[in-house]
């Protein structure tokens, strides 16, 4: 199980709540497992996300996510 | 020589001739324009004269009656039923119904001389409804602001906000009110900075070639030749492999050139002329009314601070323009907003409006200039206010490994307080001051990127080494990659050239962006020389008869691993290259991936003015970067991004921004108008490199490119209000603003 900190815009989407706990061991299976049990952040995650798992910053959906990690949703980042 | 607690380097951290040096002083150095191929064409583009106008009519039977015209196209020229992403690239590459900004382009012609399709491009003539149009991005979000495009707005944004609002970002942490009830001092202030260019030297020039058959060339200037065989092939509605991209000799991006902009028409107006190459070159004022600028920002910022400096609560609430399509940096700026502080409480609020201004693109930390002018700046309001010392209240509340940033995420390995130590002991920082001069400080941060990149590196038969990158090269990343594949091969720089290869060449690579060449193109570099050191290890040990594991690599030779390996002279890499033909053919090795294992980098400037009381001139005496590189590979292109981020940034402050007319055309679209700094306009920019190793890297690489341009807005703002008494909060802070504020705070 891996509790998703979203950042706050995204509350009114899944209920008030800021975490919400997903069955993931990637990043893929994560945002998949939001989309389904939140169909409203679906056109958000679409848009592209970033994700920190343990500090870290991540575009990728291959990354895989341990036991136990802090994830944060964050918008997605890019640089020039 | 560089070592770090393990390790002693043979060439990492040495300063070697650039291998683009001699190129580039000859003039030998091949940039966009330079590319000419028989038989080719040249394109003009017919731009719109109006901010904001629905298209009515456009006839091109005059242009295309001239001699020597070879093909007019218009939207009706290009596929249809694209959205998302897609739909705003193509929008901006040619406008449809409507055309959104001054210099939003309509139609292209090539022909067969420049002269001849630029008259030609005359000759189109284009019937405007004019619409009403809005320039300010609080005045695009007014009631009665005109619309600029119905149903722009994605999911971010709530029921009821003004129609120009495309995205809206909210988020936070802690008590806010309570983090503000146990201040001893709240303050709040607006601040604004104007949309500024990256103001490359070298304009967008590329030469397209496209036939029926959907298969084409093209050779461009640009960071990321893959992004921009994707994004034509999105909007033109080709096959990607079939479309193959060579980047020029790249002469400044900033971020400007990680996207498309006449592009797809040298292409289109290709194929409308049977395959014949068309070559675009803009001239300064297309790169400056139809290229992406940065945005224009407008923001409200409250800070809670005790006596003794601690911060106990911050807020932001930003509003940024990127022109006609979503795109402003609005996001980015929240998150660095405040990334330099721990903070208990702290709340981002964030409004990406449409304008009607050219769609904005990437410019070096994109957004965090902005938000650092307004944070910084407000900091350094509060710390006089209760006589403390900016430099130690941002010491107390900086940031560090296992702090929760302001962001959401816990630091990994940063160096804030190392890079704020370094300035307070370098001598600028106690450097006597006169009459009319102030002192100004500020920080500055950026994530750094590593993102998708694909490495080759290959033998030759006498044992030197070519590697095959696809980051282009804007700040010396050829040097770099070369310095990290020599030492991890044990040969000498001289015998690695490092190529920037065309699209077809290597799996695909995001651009030069995010800081990311040095740090994600050296990884795989590093990771395919391990590739290829692992198979010459395995030559050498087929041919002593021993196993590949008893092989060791030392100093650019395999040998065995120990006595119990066998009695073996050390096989060089030379040896191993000259036999590869009968050992089993080419050596080479490769990497690819999405790269993590990304640093994060502060800085921290101090910068001493002097302004003139009469004019308002400020004349920037000496300025300090301090910054942490994580491991400086080629310490002079470190010193040298530093520099150019100061000077971008400097320019930022006092000078640069996009000047409008009343009706809504940009006013100085030349240098001549707007004033990018000169070398007489800036002292010899000191440096230091700060070194806290980034454990994701196998040299302890950050990203360095960006953090520069961060704290030069607010640290001018400060060293002003030092020098004068007078707080600047709106940028340029050119002669005529300042001297209005010093009139202001007299009493004047």
């Amino acid at each position: 199980m891996v509790e998703v900190n979203l950042w706050s815009g995204m509350r009114r989407f899944v209920g008030d709540d800021l975490t919400v706990e997903v069955e993931a061991e990637t990043i893929g299976e994560m945002l998949d497992a939001l989309v389904a049990a939140h169909p409203a952040l679906k056109p958000v995650i679409d848009q592209g996300v970033s994700v920190a798992v343990d500090g870290e910053i991540h575009q990728g959906r291959h990354v895989p996510i341990p036991q136990g990690a802090e994830v944060f949703l964050m918008h997605r980042l890019k640089g020039g | 020589m560089a070592k770090d607690e393990f390790r002693e380097f043979r060439l990492v951290g040495t300063r070697p001739d650039r291998p683009d040096g001699l190129d580039k002083v000859t003039g030998r150095a091949r940039y966009g324009a330079d590319i000419s191929a028989p038989g080719m064409l040249w394109g003009a583009v017919v731009r719109s004269p109006h901010a904001h106008a629905r298209i009515v009519k456009i006839d091109t039977s005059k242009a295309e009656a001239l001699s020597g015209v070879k093909a007019v196209v218009t939207r009706a020229d290009f596929p249809t039923g694209l959205t998302g992403d897609e739909w705003d690239l193509q929008e901006n590459t040619m406008a449809g119904d409507k055309a959104l900004y001054d210099g939003h382009a309509v139609a292209a012609v090539a022909a067969t001389s420049k002269l001849r399709a630029e008259e030609a491009a005359r000759l189109i003539e284009v019937e405007y409804e004019v619409l009403p149009h809005v320039i300010d991005v609080d005045d695009a979000i007014k009631p009665d602001a005109p619309v600029i495009r119905e149903g722009a707005a994605d999911a971010t944004v709530p029921e009821g906000m003004p129609p120009n609002v495309v995205r809206y970002f909210e988020h936070g942490r802690g008590d806010l009110d309570a983090g503000f009830a146990e201040a001893d001092l709240v303050r709040e202030n607006t601040y604004r900075t104007e949309a500024t260019h990256q103001g490359y030297i070298e304009p967008h020039a590329c030469l397209g070639q496209l036939g029926e058959d959907g298969k084409g060339e093209m050779w461009v200037c640009t960071q990321g030749h893959w992004f921009i065989r994707k994004m034509c092939a999105d909007v033109l509605g080709l096959e990607k492999s079939q479309l193959r991209v060579t980047p020029s000799e790249i002469g400044g991006g900033f971020g400007g050139k990680t996207t498309i902009f006449m592009e797809p028409l040298s292409l289109a107006l290709s194929r409308k002329a049977g395959g014949r190459p068309v070559k675009i070159v803009m001239s300064r004022s297309e790169v400056l009314r139809a290229t992406g600028p940065t945005a224009s920002a407008s923001m409200d910022v409250k800070i809670g601070m005790k006596k003794d400096g601690t911060l106990t609560a911050g807020r932001a609430e930003f509003r940024m323009q990127g022109g006609a399509f979503w795109g402003a940096p609005v996001d980015m700026a929240l998150d660095c907003a405040f990334a330099a502080y721990k903070l208990p409480a702290v709340m981002h609020i964030g409004y990406d409006v449409l304008a009607n201004r050219p769609k904005a693109a990437a410019y070096r930390a994109p957004g965090s200039p902005m938000a650092a002018c307004a944070v910084e700046s407000l900091i350094d309001e509060m710390c006089r206010e209760l006589g403390l010392d900016p430099m130690e209240v941002r010491l107390k509340n900086a940031v560090r490994e296992g702090d929760r940033s302001s962001y959401g995420p816990k630091f990994k390995s940063i160096g804030l307080v190392e890079t704020l130590e370094a300035t307070k002991a370098h001598p600028n920082f106690s450097a006597p001051l006169g009459p009319n001069q102030g002192r100004g400080i500020a920080s500055g941060f950026w994530f750094n990127h590593g993102g998708e990149t694909s490495v080759t590196i290959a033998l030759s038969e006498d044992g030197t080494v070519t590697v095959s990158a696809g980051t282009p090269d804007i700040g010396g990343s050829r040097a770099s990659i070369a310095l990290m594949t020599a030492e991890t091969l044990g040969i000498p720089y001289e015998n690695v050239r490092v190529n920037i290869v065309e699209t077809g060449a290597l799996g695909v690579n995001e651009p030069t962006h995010g800081s990311r060449a040095t740090f994600a193109t050296g990884k795989a570099a590093v990771e395919a020389a391990n590739a290829a050191i692992k198979e010459m290890c395995r030559r050498a040990a087929v041919e002593w008869g021993i196993d590949p594991e008893a092989v060791e690599w030392v100093d650019g030779a395999a040998q065995p691993a120990g006595p119990n390996a066998g009695k073996f002279p050390p096989m060089s890499i030379a040896e191993i290259a000259g036999n590869m033909g009968s050992t089993g053919g080419p050596i080479s090795g490769h990497h690819e991936g999405n790269l993590g294992g990304v640093g994060a980098s502060f800085g921290c400037h101090v910068v001493d003015v002097e302004v003139d009381p009469e004019t308002g001139r400020t004349t920037i005496l000496r300025y300090l970067v301090v910054q942490d590189a994580g491991r400086a590979i080629h310490p002079a292109y470190v010193e040298g991004q530093y520099q150019g981020g100061a000077a971008q940034g400097i320019g930022w402050a006092l000078n640069e921004g996009y000047v409008y007319g009343e009706d809504g055309r940009l006013q100085n679209s030349v240098f001549l108008d707007y004033r990018v700094p000169v070398a007489s306009d800036l002292p010899m920019i000191d440096t230091v490199i700060v070194e806290v190793p980034n454990p994701g890297h196998p040299f302890g690489v950050r990203g360095v490119g960006e953090t520069g341009i961060t704290p030069p807005l607010p640290a001018i703002a400060n060293a002003i209000h030092a020098a004068t008494g007078a707080r600047l909060r709106h940028l340029p802070m050119n002669p005529p603003s300042v001297l209005a504020a010093i009139k202001a705070v007299k009493g004047g």
